[in-house]
């Protein structure tokens, strides 16, 4: 199943990672959605739009999963949203089941950090005062000049 | 008599984001020459030329890059074809 998804991650589509990770032994599913907020560094954000290398992501996703299936006992489920989202519309959604929540939580919070850090994804923030800028999490400002 | 060749190579380059936009493409064919005194092309030989096309000139001259779907030094010596994405910072989740 890919990774990267121009679909809405509704409840259907949370149904299927949630199906995708639970088994009869795990006992416990931590889950992390990233929503599109109205606001960031103190402007207000309309919406965004997503892009993305997409043959290295869907790559680096599958790696990011293996490793946190490696590192703990956890299956894990990822998808991430390109094209364009509204306020309030879901554009990462982690799913990690294990035995117990520990594994679970620590999966889950490993791979929103890594997704993050390492998946060639990018964000055009477009805001009420009509401005559109990319974001950018290396910039003092938090977008790019 | 002997005299060197420069080492030239032909690879796509991929531009993303901010840096399409300041070089106005997302895709070229680049013929890129080994930086002087060097015998082999690297990462870096692509950055520059670049950074020497109208609009590059906002390039940061250490981007992050990938070759052939990998993200790499800029040190990295490259072969004819290679596929290099320069890219922005990144800003998925």
């Amino acid at each position: 199943m890919p990774h990267l998804t121009d679909a809405p991650i509704d409840a259907t589509a949370l149904a299927t990672l949630l199906a995708a990770v639970a088994a009869p032994d795990r006992g416990g599913i931590a889950t992390f959605l990233g929503l599109v907020r109205d606001h960031h560094a103190g402007r207000v954000v309309l919406r965004l739009e997503y892009s993305a290398y997409a043959p290295m992501a869907e790559v680096v996703c599958a790696e990011i999963v293996a490793e946190a299936e490696g590192r703990w006992p956890a299956a894990v489920a990822l998808a991430h949203r390109l094209g364009p989202l509204a306020i309030g519309e879901t554009a990462v959604a982690v799913v990690a089941a294990a035995a117990h929540r520990e594994a679970a939580f620590a999966a889950c919070r490993w791979v929103i950090e890594e997704v993050k850090r390492r998946v060639p994804i990018w964000k055009r923030e477009f805001y009420a005062d009509g401005t559109v800028a990319w974001v950018d999490p290396t910039a003092a400002a938090g977008v790019s000049p | 008599m002997t005299t060197s060749i420069p080492a030239v190579l032909t690879v796509r380059v991929l531009l993303f984001a901010r840096y399409a936009e300041l070089l106005g493409c997302e895709r070229l064919d680049l013929r890129v020459p080994a930086a002087r005194g060097a015998g082999r092309v690297t990462a870096a030989d692509v950055v520059a030329a670049l950074r020497a096309r109208p609009g590059g000139e906002r390039l940061p001259a250490r981007p992050l890059l990938a070759v052939n779907l990998r993200q790499q030094p800029l040190e990295t010596v490259l072969a004819e074809g290679d596929e290099v994405a320069l890219l922005p910072p990144l800003a998925g989740g």
